[in-house]
């Protein structure tokens, strides 16, 4: 018998029950890992469900990010959430279709061929059976492992698969009530939390009194080493007295960190460990070197809502409500912080804001539930204050990138370095260096760990992307992960791949120029991947890059191209800018070959949001550092693209041509950097090569023409 | 001491001191979830209602300053079962991602298409630029209020 490869999803939860469970209300609960964050993923997987049973989406209920119920698939990450947990339900609902046919079959004394399955209802002949999902479902044993043996329905078969279904949950948060934030029990308290300023601080004295007369109302301290917290009743009274409480504490070992240290040339001479991925330095020195620097500073996932997290303790148990991007992930990481077994913790998600990575959701779910082992029987609801967020959420780090190329008689690159400067992309708790915000703060805090970057085999973090997809003889990339970056460093959608598509596509322009060619037919030239080639022409087709003026008008035209992690979507963008003092950005073309795609219109919102956060991050986005850690807390030090800066975007997705679902949701990222960047270039006729394009930059860049 | 206002058409009174925030009091004390907290500085426009008419960041309006006053919020527009035209052009523009930006947003549409019933695409983008948005949906809000100001002509707007 051969065993088909099973999605890990499916090797990690090997139940059917932990995945599908047929109601008595006629519907279907099918479970998964994967959370919404805004990316319409509940609604996508629910379509994969219904047409694999042949059920109307309204059948289907998901069960999204419970420790209890559901599946443990880590964390929502890395745009694989439709090809692994989509795949996983696939799997899972044409095995449990089959059983439940040949049950049907048994009943009825036909064969299972004769039965055809409509609105979950199984006719014989076109006929009804009197028999469904739910008249059989008793019969069918869930409690075995899925064994992938039941081949899953034809793409050509698909009825809710390709259609623009809209987001199921989108009514609700149009109307009221509908995030984590709102969320509101019988037995709750507020709580806001007074954060250590730095690991390793001391609180040496905080005057209670002080706080307690600010809060103007009942308060109580929840006090643990270097953990502080003010609960109240009233949200009002628990939020005055954390606005008061920092000038009213005194710490010691508090760390004092530079401005200069924003900077992303600050990572090159610092303590790093370096990798060589690929090919090892050529013997001889280079013939034609031609070489590249760019970098992007650090950048905030600057969440439209604050971290929140509710945790309640009773009878030994604890359970919590976040809206983490994992929730089997959260309750091993509370479980070993708070020394409980994890089966006394249930986990279960809410909908918080969009996250785009990992940000304080997490950690506050960690207050949260230190908070609520003193007040057992209370549901504790924490919430971030605005430069909490901004100060304390785990940043994008910045990084260094430097190409290197040997050129051949042609111009074309004969062989390519790539070295890249970076902090670490993922400390999520449980993972590499990650910890939970607060364990700092308590008496045992956890031991310092040796920052690691994900492997290559999941996309890498520094390196994503850096290896070039176009036909280049021998690469190497040289990856310096710096060990200590001044502030936490983690996963911000797309990782390393912002920094090193830009790189890449600003060097193909620069080598296009150097070899005076076009920079659309010099990298056609040295591309044979046809999937990509056809982007590149439809969105060159789009922008009318034939008639683009020549450089040095102050209007500029520019093109880049990517395939997410070399083997997630392709995407290639154009964009015009005109450029005076700023940078302001007309249109946007994007093409996007993602193979079969669950929901067009909720992936092309994916790709256009991906875009207009792209441009926000190239042309205005800058984590500022002060003497005490992050100094950009608020809308106006961290601003971002405003409705009056937003251009006008056309999303196109390429026909599947029977070709498998491909991630989507960040590949539009690091070609739009980089259209950007190369449209500036082509507008002012010299480069900018460090991210944010400001007007500082500009105005420099312009002194230099 | 009671403050009384009226919200969503109906009269109510609050027993809170008349310095807290009447996003708390719209939260806490009367159920309305759908004005939310984003930043507590006028920045971001997550907690966007109108007072006699006029948007209004709720974060930083005191009870007391709202005394006698008439307060429309996200769930004066419409309903799941009944949305109003703007709420209905934002799902078929599918118009929202994570969806947190969005009520604050259709509190400022609803005030621009009250004053103004066929705005301009600058009318639009003027009366929006001080909302933010993090997903980037900012087009597809744009074509909703658009679609919406389309929708309600010919009819009163609710």
């Amino acid at each position: 018998m051969n065993t088909p490869n099973l999605p890990t999803s499916l090797v990690d939860n090997p139940r059917l029950d932990r995945w599908i469970r047929f109601e008595p209300d006629r519907t279907v609960r099918i479970a998964t890992g994967k959370v919404e964050i805004g990316q319409g993923v509940v609604t996508a997987l629910g379509q994969i469900a219904a047409d694999e049973l042949d059920l109307p989406l309204e059948r289907v209920k998901i069960l999204s990010g419970d420790t209890t119920h559901g599946p443990d698939e880590m964390y929502t990450t890395s745009s694989l959430s439709i090809e692994m947990s989509g795949g996983s339900i696939r799997l899972v609902c044409a095995e449990v279709r089959a059983k439940a046919l040949e049950r049907a079959a048994l009943r009825l004394n036909c064969s299972r061929d004769d039965l055809t399955v409509v609105d979950g209802r199984f006719l014989q002949s076109g006929q009804e059976t009197g028999q469904d999902y739910w008249s059989v479902a008793g019969e069918i044993d869930l409690t075995q492992p899925p064994t992938g043996s039941a081949p899953p329905k034809p793409a050509s078969s698909y009825k809710v698969v390709g259609q623009s279904v809209p987001r199921i949950d989108l009514p609700a948060k149009l109307s009221g009530a509908a995030f984590i934030h709102d969320f509101r029990p019988d037995n709750l308290v507020h709580a806001r939390v007074l954060r250590q300023p730095n690991p390793g601080a001391m609180l040496t004295s905080l005057d209670e009194a002080a706080v307690r007369r600010a809060a103007k109302g009942e308060l109580k301290i929840v006090r643990e080493a270097n953990f502080v917290a003010f609960v109240s009743a009233v949200e009002g009274v628990a939020q005055a007295a954390a606005a008061a409480a920092p000038q009213h504490a005194k710490w010691s070992k508090v760390r004092r960190i530079m401005s200069q240290q924003e900077d992303a040339q600050w990572l090159k001479g610092q303590s790093n460990e370096e990798r060589l991925i690929g090919a090892p330095a050529p013997a001889t020195g280079p013939k034609r070197p031609v070489e590249i620097t760019v970098s992007r500073p650090y950048v905030a996932h600057a969440s439209m809502a604050p971290s929140c997290a509710y945790a309640e303790f009773r009878d030994g148990r604890l359970t919590v409500h976040s809206h983490g991007q994992g929730m089997h992930p959260l309750r091993k990481n509370l479980a070993q912080v708070l020394g409980l077994p994890v089966e006394a913790i249930t986990a279960r998600h809410l909908h918080g804001a969009g996250c785009y990575g990992h940000n304080g959701a997490d950690d506050a779910a960690l207050d949260a539930a230190l908070i609520s082992r003193h007040l057992p029987g209370q549901c504790v609801r924490v919430q971030w204050r605005r430069e909490e967020e901004f100060g304390f959420e785990p940043v994008g780090t910045a990084m260094l990138v430097t190409i290197k190329v040997d050129l051949d008689e042609k111009g074309r690159p004969a062989d390519w370095t790539t070295e890249i400067w970076s902090g670490t992309h993922v400390q999520r708790p449980g993972m590499g260096a990650g910890y939970l915000l607060g364990s700092e703060a308590l008496a045992n805090p956890p031991p310092e760990v040796k920052p690691t970057d994900p492997p290559e085999a999941r996309g890498g973090g520094g390196t994503r992307n850096a290896v070039p997809l176009y036909d280049v003889p021998t690469h190497r990339i040289v990856h310096h992960l710096v060990q200590r970056p001044p502030v936490r460093t983690s996963a911000l959608r797309g990782l390393g791949a912002l920094p090193n598509v830009f790189a890449i596509e600003s060097l193909m322009d620069v080598l296009a120029a150097r070899a005076n060619e076009d920079p659309v037919a010099y990298r056609l030239s040295i591309l044979s991947d046809r999937r990509a080639r056809r982007l590149i022409e439809l969105v060159a087709e789009r922008s009318n890059w034939k008639s683009r003026a020549p450089a040095g008008s102050g209007d500029g035209l520019g093109l880049a191209f990517a395939r997410y992690k070399n083997r997630a979507a392709y995407c290639a963008v154009a964009a015009t800018v005109t450029v005076e003092e700023t940078v302001k950005v007309e249109r946007v073309w994007c093409a996007v070959d993602a193979g079969l795609v669950v929901n067009p219109d909720g992936a092309r919102n994916q790709i256009e949001g991906g875009i207009i956060q792209a441009l926000s991050w190239t042309l205005k986005e800058q984590v500022r550092f002060g003497e005490q850690g992050i100094a950009s807390i608020d809308w106006d030090s961290y601003p971002i693209l405003r409705f009056s800066e937003v251009p006008e975007i056309a999303a196109e997705l390429m026909p599947d041509d029977g070709n498998p679902s491909l991630g989507v949701g960040e590949c539009s990222v690091g070609p739009t950097a980089a259209a950007i960047g190369n449209a500036v270039a082509h507008a002012l006729s010299v480069r900018i090569h460090d991210m944010p394009l400001s007007r500082e930059r500009i105005m420099a860049a312009l002194l230099k023409t | 001491m009671a403050t009384a206002l009226t919200v969503n058409g109906q009269a109510r009174k609050v027993d809170a001191p008349e310095t807290e925030s009447l996003l708390d009091v719209l939260r806490n004390q009367l159920g309305l979830m759908g004005t939310r907290y984003g930043c507590g500085l006028e920045q971001c426009g997550c907690c966007m209602v109108l007072v006699d008419g006029k948007p209004v960041h709720a974060c930083t309006r005191e009870l007391g300053t709202v005394a006698g006053r008439a307060v429309i919020t996200v769930e004066g527009l419409g309903t799941q079962d009944k949305p109003h035209p703007l709420q209905q052009a934002f799902l078929d523009e599918q118009a929202g991602q994570c969806g947190y930006c969005l009520s604050g947003i259709l509190i400022s549409a609803k005030a621009l298409l009250d004053n103004n019933p066929r705005p301009s695409r600058n009318d639009i983008v003027a009366a929006l630029d001080r909302h933010l948005c993090r997903c980037g949906s900012h087009q597809r809000i744009l074509r909703a209020v658009e679609r919406a100001a389309n929708a309600m002509q010919g009819g009163r707007p609710a």
